[in-house]
């Protein structure tokens, strides 16, 4: 009896919303259970459930899985989406450690004071154009394939749309220097779990308002 | 063309520091090259060497690997330090990103403005007591056994016990709760590969000063 996995977080992206879109693009169905207020935090928190206290925390396979990084590798390999050995899941971590580094800019950024949010916003375009994105543009035109590790779909393909897609929110024309980034994306699109989580009515969060942000920290309080 | 790791890092602890820790458990003898100026570091990425631009790179098995979580994945993995199964991965894995959230503190401290330098030590004072340290106390008093998954050591000890010494460093007294621990300490000390890195003249890096928080600004502030 497995069950679907059972997700714990805000109603938000923050750092759920990676694990929202690998199970996605893998095709598994998972149910959500809402932090809403800071007496479901606490709820947790009190029945033992959450091993460092924080969320997120993945019902999976009779595990109470925490830690963003943990979960995912997890669901990466369960689903064959972590290479086929040592070394392609060694190219797969690298690259998502990558994205990780740059949604993790953009993540925090809706916290931040106006003046620091300014500075911070040119920062992200600027390592998104400069560090990151070129890195994957040569990737894929060094081999010439339509996926980044091993000419096969992985964690790390699911990861860079995210990031695409997350970046292109901050500045819309962000691709225009990067036309296998551009195409790689409309590929990715295409495949038929993402399409569908790209589509109305899906579990995929929008992006974090000024309203969310207010709840975010009642909730963590900070 | 040795065939040894190599390591390329600041003549410091950071975060090339469990990589040190964790090669060494290993019984992995490696080469490190040490960066002294921003000169050597912009070489490093006018050659094309770092994929982010970023260090710690450590050059193994052919391989210019960067980012360390992608690099202590593969370490570990490589030298069967990783759990016999998936599951036995996930605990691994949730153990250690746990783990490198409390040294994550550590790694900043020498970084904090004087001002906020006692707020923070109070706080990787907290959470070691009451976040981390009680949850592996809880698992090593659950089952047992010497080591924190499947009854074998791996990763997670090695990131355990860099740890348990760092956070001592800084507050002495702090394993005085923890019993289970302080066994844990004294088996792990000596385990014949990391009584010798615990040893003087190994590659372990002491503590971070003012004067490698002075090279670290040198080298890598705009």
């Amino acid at each position: 009896m497995a069950g679907k996995p059972k997700l714990h977080y805000t109603k938000g992206r923050g750092k759920m919303e990676s694990i929202r879109w690998l199970l996605a693009a893998a095709g598994v169905e998972f149910e959500e259970q809402f932090i809403e207020t800071k007496e479901d935090l606490e709820k947790l928190r009190n029945d033992g459930v959450l091993l460092f206290q924080q969320v997120p925390m993945v019902e999976i396979d009779g595990m109470r899985m925490v830690q963003t990084r943990a979960i995912l590798s997890y669901i990466a390999a369960k689903y064959n989406l972590y290479g086929k050995d040592l070394k392609e899941r060694a190219w797969i971590d690298m690259y998502v450690e990558g994205t990780t580094d740059l949604m993790g800019m953009i993540m925090v950024l809706p916290f931040q004071p106006a003046d620091t949010k300014e500075k911070n916003l040119a920062l992200i375009i600027e390592r998104a154009t400069t560090r990151y994105f070129p890195v994957y543009e040569k990737a894929l035109k060094d081999h010439g394939q339509d996926y980044l590790v091993g000419n096969k779909l992985s964690w790390a393909d699911i990861h860079l749309l995210e990031a695409i897609l997350m970046t292109e929110e901050c500045k819309p024309d962000i691709l225009s220097a990067f036309p296998l980034l551009q195409a790689f994306k409309g590929r990715m699109s295409n495949i038929p779990t993402i399409k569908k989580f790209l589509q109305p009515g899906s579990q995929r969060k929008p992006p974090t308002d000024e309203k969310f942000v207010a709840v975010v920290r009642k909730i963590f309080n900070f | 063309m040795s065939g040894k790791p190599r390591l390329t890092y600041l003549n410091g602890r950071g975060r090339m520091e469990p990589v040190r820790w964790l090669l060494a458990a290993a019984g992995v003898e490696f080469e490190e090259v040490f960066l002294q100026t921003k000169e050597q570091y912009e070489k490093l990425i006018k050659d094309g060497l770092l994929l982010f631009q970023q260090v710690p790179l450590v050059e193994i098995d052919g391989m210019k690997m960067v980012q360390t979580r992608a690099i202590l994945s593969y370490i570990a993995g490589k030298y069967n330090l990783y759990g016999k199964d998936l599951k036995e991965r996930a605990l691994i894995d949730m153990y250690v990103e746990g783990i490198s959230d409390l040294m994550q503190m550590i790694l900043m401290f020498p970084f904090s403005p004087p001002d906020a330098k006692e707020k923070n030590l109070d706080s990787i004072k907290e959470k070691a007591i009451n976040r981390y340290f009680p949850v592996f106390e809880k698992v090593l008093k659950q089952h047992g056994q010497d080591f924190l998954v499947g009854n074998k050591f791996s990763w997670a000890d090695v990131q355990l016990i860099e740890a348990i010494l760092a956070v001592e460093e800084k507050i002495p007294a702090v394993l005085s709760g923890f019993p289970q621990l302080q066994a844990f300490k004294t088996k792990m000390s000596n385990m014949p590969t990391i009584k010798k890195f615990l040893q003087p003249g190994s590659p372990r890096k002491p503590p971070p000063d003012d004067h490698y928080v002075e090279t670290v600004l040198k080298v890598f502030k705009k």
